[in-house]
């Protein structure tokens, strides 16, 4: 499903160039589209509590709760508290991998070189373990905080015998995924390569992101009731938020 | 893939037994041979390595799954650490394959994946919460608590994208062996499910010895 947010529920807009990381402070209530500008992009994703930044990201939860290797439309992405961080609401890639894990700069090296600053200015070439290293720090973080992450619009398909296999320019130039939050939540994000991506030269999708409105979650929602255990994990952030928001939001 | 372990038993210089529901958290050394063993069969070992020497290096799934290109872990199996080094290589597996894609129970995940009245049940989080609480010395928190292996269990995998939690393929008496490649910190839960029927709502030891 691609449904397209309606532009006045469109509060920022803005443009991340590949090879490159950003995080936000994402409000329950908010959604997030994210949107495939040139196709073949990878956004890496961690997500944390932004009051008790011990409360992260779990794919392992994420996965066998719904039970499942992807994530698509209607998939919820779990805390390690079992909270829901934010739901899938659109998604028109249909496939989006939690398993295959981050860019090393070891493994960028091996594969794609090395491209300095000094050298390259702009068009340096930076890994996703670099990107997510530099954003932790922004939170007090670091390595140790460093869970498995989502990498949206790569896919990494397992076959019969559990080999898997990368799925190059899996995501179309235009494509797009939406995360409703459930939460308040600290994204952080970078736009580096897919660790298994094959691509002979580092490749550097840009990517934009919106920032909407979302409507309330209404008792039909299609992401609560794609499984029972949604079910329960809405209930879970009901009682979270029944405890009190905190008065000055975040920090 | 199935490869029997030359090691004997009463060769081995350690060895305890972990009832279910309780952790094991030792150090095993670079050169030594750590086996655990399903007593009674159809038990899930969940269990987390770090570097001995800086605990911020640890077992990393993802890194371990997409170098070897498999979901599974088997006999051969070199396990990464998030930086990339081989903590331990599986030498000897006599049950097949292990998962390491689900992930540990916890009383939360628990009321999403059961019953919010589940929440107070045991679980595997929970032993590890109390074994980096009671072992100050390895300067371990909840920080470290990441993306684990559960040996002996069997979550397969769908090429259209799906996951399940199937009946379990070990048995009484079956076993994984690994080599540890450095000084690891080893941290067990035997895990204390009863929530699902993968041990029949019966959870129970397992043995864990080491040779030098």
């Amino acid at each position: 499903m691609t449904e397209t947010p309606s532009p006045s529920t469109l509060l920022y807009e803005d443009r991340i160039p590949g090879g490159a990381h950003w995080s936000l402070l994402l409000r329950q209530g908010t959604s997030l589209r994210l949107i495939d500008l040139e196709g073949g992009a990878n956004v890496g994703m961690l997500f944390y509590n932004p009051l008790e930044k011990l409360e992260r990201y779990n794919a392992p939860d994420t996965l066998k709760c719904q039970h499942t290797f992807k994530l698509t439309r209607g998939h919820c992405l779990y805390s390690d508290m079992g909270r829901i961080f934010c739901s899938i609401v659109a998604d028109s890639v249909g496939w989006h991998d939690t398993v295959g894990g981050n860019l090393s700069t070891a493994a960028l090296q091996r594969k794609w070189g090395v491209k300095t600053y000094q050298d390259f200015r702009n068009d340096w070439i930076i890994s996703g373990e670099q990107a997510f290293l530099v954003e932790l720090a922004k939170y007090g973080l670091n390595r140790r905080d460093m869970a498995a992450n989502l990498n949206l619009f790569s896919k990494v398909a397992p076959d019969d015998d559990g080999n898997l296999h990368f799925v190059p320019d899996h995501s179309k130039a235009g494509d797009s995924v939406e995360l409703r939050f459930e939460m308040d939540t600290l994204v952080l994000f970078h736009t580096c390569p897919h660790p298994l991506n094959p691509a002979a030269e580092y490749p550097k999708k840009p990517i934009a992101y919106q920032l909407h409105t979302a409507a309330p979650v209404a008792a039909d929602d299609y992401c609560m009731n794609f499984r029972p255990e949604n079910q329960r994990g809405f209930q879970n952030n009901h009682i979270y938020h029944l405890q009190g928001k905190h008065p000055h939001g975040c920090c | 893939m199935i490869k029997e372990s030359p090691l004997q038993a009463a060769a081995a210089r350690y060895r305890a037994t972990v009832p279910a529901g309780d952790y094991w958290m030792q150090v095993v050394k670079a050169g030594q041979t750590l086996r655990i063993l399903d007593r009674e069969g159809n038990q899930a070992a969940d269990t987390l390595f770090y570097n001995a020497a800086d605990p911020s290096e640890r077992y990393s799934a993802v890194d371990t799954i997409r170098e070897q290109g498999n979901v599974y872990l088997t006999a051969g199996t070199p396990l990464l650490s998030n930086l990339g080094n081989v903590m331990l290589e599986i030498t000897a597996d006599t049950c097949g394959r292990h998962d390491t894609l689900g992930g540990a129970c916890a009383t939360e995940s628990n009321t999403v994946r059961y019953a919010l009245e589940k929440k107070c049940m045991h679980a595997c989080r929970d032993s590890w919460m109390l074994a980096v609480a009671s072992h100050p010395e390895f300067g371990m928190s909840k920080r470290d608590i990441t993306h684990n292996i559960n040996f002996f269990m069997n979550v397969p995998v769908t090429p259209d994208g799906g996951l399940s939690f199937a009946d379990g393929i070990s048995d009484a008496g079956k076993y994984v062996e690994m080599r540890a490649h450095m000084d690891v910190i080893v941290l067990i839960s035997n895990c204390p499910q009863l929530n699902n029927p993968c041990n029949a709502y019966n959870p129970t030891p397992i043995d864990v010895l080491i040779w030098n």
